[in-house]
């Protein structure tokens, strides 16, 4: 039994009325499960990222239901929409976002303080969430101490910190080289793969390649997708 | 592709015999471009008739071993240093051709021809990524190669990728300019012999 994490039902999203009103999504149908990583792909300007914004709860839709772990965003107040999103949610963006003046660990534990978590209790589940995109001994550094490979990692552990679930990454790998930007990549997977969800929004082929299955977006519809084949011998009956 | 080369440069590593030849071609490449062992062999012969390597009696095991000869050895010399070089002429690139006719026809959707190419590709880059990311991350020397050569496969899917996105693009702008019309049968007589135009040739120099 596979557990929803995120629910998109026919969500669509104006901007402007009369002649200047914009459609950025249209109908969009998409769910997210616990162990599944979904791209998103499209061209600049075709919905994507307002998508992840309202995946987010950061904007409401003008029609249609959000609805991430069990709960209705649009049933929630605005305290409990940001409750949800500090609990539930991990956004991961091209430039990072890493509060400078923060140590690494700092960082990382910053959404359980917001969320009420004394400094001390949130310790811990910020070094396990480093561990986990493998920084640990960067711990007390700050973010200028390292690489952009590096700070991209630790919004990732941000993203997952204290058993969030649901991953939000915009182009994650925009600002790295492609090295760097793989290795980052395997460690969103691996997130995913240890029990966490997510929407990978890229334009990037490469990177979107790395998901279970991969949505196409086009004006603000969702055309429709590719999904991973049945496992094959690779290169099975090849002769090259 | 250059397995007379490959061959060679593993000889110069040392005298292999035929299966020895093939595992260490293989541990080489990941195994990832099988070859059967008469291909071995008859790459074998072509070798040792041109002189680049020489074949020594069988051993106890019944084993013919081929040792490289010093012009074979100057023939690896070489190849390590010259790059390989592409045939100038156009590729017959199946899909390239498939797009190429399709937009002449009338009535072909050609959106969809191309998004469900691209549902294709990407199927295969993920099937490609899937493999890559069960082999590790390139750190063990042993798969190293391995990695370098899917790596390969992956920058080539997504060129396709990334030139379906192109070609989409610049089908749209070609409709918005009423450019993209089909292409009825011209009825003017062919002349035979190579056409004195349309198109200029790929390596970009002038026909005689």
């Amino acid at each position: 039994m596979t557990e929803e994490l995120l629910r998109l039902d026919g969500v669509s999203m104006q901007y402007g009325t009369g002649e200047t009103r914009v459609t950025a999504l249209s109908g969009i149908d998409l769910t997210v499960s616990r162990g599944e990583l979904v791209a998103v792909m499209g061209a600049s300007g075709s919905g994507k990222s307002t998508l992840l914004t309202v995946a987010g709860g950061l904007t409401t839709p003008t029609s249609g239901e959000v609805i991430v772990e069990g709960n209705w965003l649009s049933q929630l107040s605005p305290r409990q929409l940001a409750t949800l999103r500090r609990r539930s949610l991990g956004f991961v963006f091209q430039d990072f976002n890493l509060i400078p003046s923060l140590t690494v660990l700092e960082n990382v534990t910053l959404p359980l303080e917001l969320d009420g978590f004394p400094g001390k209790r949130a310790k811990r589940p910020g070094l396990d969430a480093l561990a986990s995109v493998e920084l640990l001994d960067k711990a007390d550094r700050y973010p200028v101490d390292l690489s952009g490979g590096q700070q991209q990692r630790v919004a990732i552990a941000r993203a997952v910190v204290g058993g969030r679930s649901l991953i939000l990454a915009d182009e994650p790998t925009g600002a790295l080289d492609s090295t760097t930007g793989e290795v980052v990549l395997r460690m969103l997977r691996s997130r995913v793969d240890a029990g966490a969800g997510g929407i990978l929004v890229t334009h990037d082929a490469r990177h979107a390649a790395w998901a279970d299955r991969i949505v196409f977006i086009r004006d603000g519809r969702l055309v429709d997708e590719a999904q991973t084949p049945p496992v094959t011998t690779l290169f099975e009956g090849a002769d090259r | 592709m250059s397995i007379r080369q490959s061959f060679l440069a593993i000889l110069d590593q040392g005298a292999c015999y035929g299966y020895q030849l093939r595992a260490e071609f293989d541990r080489r490449t990941g195994s990832t471009w099988p070859l059967n062992i008469g291909q071995i062999y008859s790459t074998l012969d072509r070798l040792e008739r041109d002189g680049l390597v020489e074949r020594t009696e069988a051993d106890d095991s019944d084993h013919v071993y081929y040792a490289i000869t010093p012009t074979g050895h100057d023939e690896v010399a070489q190849w390590l240093v010259s790059p390989v070089v592409r045939s100038t002429a156009a590729p017959r690139d199946e899909l390239a051709m498939k797009l190429a006719i399709a937009i002449t026809l009338p009535g072909v959707d050609i959106t969809a021809l191309i998004q469900a190419q691209r549902q294709a590709t990407l199927r295969n880059l993920q099937e490609l990524t899937r493999a890559k990311r069960a082999g590790g991350d390139g750190g063990a020397g042993d798969d190293l190669s391995w990695q370098l050569v899917i790596d390969s496969l992956i920058f080539q899917a997504e060129a396709e990728v990334r030139w379906l996105d192109h070609s989409e693009t610049r089908l749209v702008r070609a409709k918005a300019s009423g450019l993209a019309e089909p292409m009825p049968i011209d009825e003017t007589r062919a002349r035979r012999g190579r056409p004195a135009r349309g198109g200029v040739p790929i390596d970009g120099k002038a026909r005689a």
